[in-house]
């Protein structure tokens, strides 16, 4: 899958989820060998670590429409 | 009329007065619980926060007091010159010898236009089927990039804000300022949601605003802004006052949400749900490598003891078991077949030395044999004068044929 050649850390949460469930289910699913299946753990597990982090440390971007270009938001208060 | 007694009652004082008037206009039945109209005027909200104002007709005034507590309560705020319905009782101001409306609320005479405004338009959008199911979009689950259309300063941006970046602060949140109440609200929304989708394409645009009148509502029950709505390429999540409050923005979006909160609930998931499927999935791929590791080892051990089996080592054990039986059973023929030779090599010399002359001379026995050597076996092979060889067991001599 041309997929798994991108690294873990360039993914969208969205895409690494995907593939992290993907690989969930293969595991379940597949008959494979026992390289694909450490190598498969092996990327799942990054997944996982990649999603949390992405989740635990974004930061929401707010950004402000002003015409047609997005301005950094300031709060008007 | 009535002249005043040369033997007057004793005086009331002014408080006397008043009290007993204030106590018979409250317990008046009508009095005490009725809406009055009328138009503002000297309208004043000092710093006690109680509402003075009159309210006129064309003949006569009514002064009113609204008490703090209730006018925080007001989703519309009189101005002077505004036509409004006040709700309270009648009572007294003892100290200024005033009756009064003491009001508990106020709402503008024109609400009920205003309604019949939002029916009609209501009917209208939904005959054109802006309002049909099957227009709804879905709300994508993991939206990247969410527009919201409000006003930059009011609660309903700082609440989405504070609900995005709890729930999914990965997402990137463009906001499209707008006035939301007042003349200009409408052109700023239509504004607003046109450029998002042109400059920003965002997954998901918010709609929203925090609770107010029917009138600070109003822009969101306006034909353009409905249609704009409909028109925007990104799904629309409306969060438009208080749970109660519907308006035709809400009916055309795709998504109708009771507050600018739930509004940003609904365009995200929730990052405390996410980390505990996520930690599920690591479990699940935890066990599943264990299993398939398990199941490996099973397979494995298998294979090396049908391995075991087959290999060389295991030839090379049968062979020399093979091997040892070959060499047991040919010892055994060939000791047997020395001693069947041996008897039968008996039996050939017992004949062998019976067979031997030697041994019949010795008996007494004589060999004959003529001048040729021949052996005389019969009487046929001698005639009389014939010379004879006669050999006995120790030694031989001649004999003449005498007769025959």
């Amino acid at each position: 899958m041309n997929k798994a050649l991108i690294p873990i850390a360039e993914l969208t949460y969205e895409q690494a989820f995907a593939q992290l469930e993907n690989i969930v289910n293969t595991l379940e699913a597949d008959e494979q060998t026992l390289d694909e299946i450490l190598a498969k753990f092996e990327r799942g597990q990054a997944l996982a670590r990649h999603c949390a982090t992405l989740l635990e440390g974004a930061e929401l971007k707010v950004k402000q429409l002003s015409g047609d270009e997005l301005a950094d938001f300031e709060p008007g208060r | 009329m009535v002249q005043p007694s040369l033997f007057p009652l004793a005086a009331w004082t002014v408080t006397e007065v008043n009290r007993y008037l204030r106590d018979l206009l409250e317990s008046d039945y009508n009095l005490g619980d009725l809406w009055v109209q009328g138009e503002i005027s000297n309208f004043s909200r000092p710093s006690s926060g109680h509402i003075y104002f009159t309210l006129k007709d064309e003949r006569a005034a009514l002064r009113c007091v609204m008490w703090r507590n209730n006018a925080q309560r007001l989703a519309y705020l009189p101005q002077d010159g505004d036509s409004v319905e006040a709700h309270g009782s009648i009572s007294v101001y003892e100290a200024g010898g005033q009756y009064q409306l003491y009001a508990d609320t106020i709402k503008p005479i024109g609400e009920g236009a205003l309604y019949q405004e939002f029916l009609r338009l209501k009917a209208k959008l939904e005959a054109e089927g802006l309002f049909d199911e099957a227009r709804k979009r879905p709300i994508p689950p993991w939206p990247k990039r969410i527009g919201i259309v409000t006003s930059p300063t009011g609660a309903a941006l700082r609440d989405m804000l504070n609900t995005l970046r709890r729930r999914y602060p990965l997402v990137e949140v463009v906001i499209a300022p707008s006035p939301v109440q007042g003349r200009d609200a409408p052109a700023g929304i239509i504004a607003g949601l046109r450029d998002l989708n042109r400059a920003a394409a965002p997954d998901v645009i918010l709609l929203a605003r925090g609770g107010g009148s029917i009138e600070d509502l109003w822009a969101f029950n306006n034909e353009g802004v409905a249609r704009a709505i409909a028109a925007s390429e990104a799904p629309v999540i409306t969060g438009v006052g208080h749970e109660t409050d519907f308006t035709i923005a809400d009916f055309v979006a795709d998504l109708r949400a009771p507050t600018p909160t739930a509004a940003a609930e609904l365009a995200t998931p929730n990052r405390d749900d996410l980390l505990i499927v996520l930690d599920e999935a690591r479990q699940r791929s935890i066990q599943l490598i264990h299993a398939g590791i398990g199941d490996q080892r099973w397979r494995l051990n298998e294979l090396a003891s049908r391995l075991r089996r087959l290999s060389p080592e295991a030839h090379i054990m049968s062979d020399r078991q093979r091997l040892d039986e070959l060499s047991h059973r040919a010892v055994t023929f060939l000791s047997h077949f020395i001693e069947m030779q041996r008897a039968h090599l008996d039996a050939a010399g017992q004949r062998l030395t019976d067979l031997n002359p030697q041994t019949v001379l010795a008996r007494g026995y004589a060999l004959v044999s003529n001048v040729d050597g021949y052996n005389v076996r019969s009487v046929k092979q001698v005639k009389a004068g014939d010379f004879l060889n006669v050999r006995v067991s120790d030694g031989a001599f001649g004999v003449d044929v005498a007769e025959r």
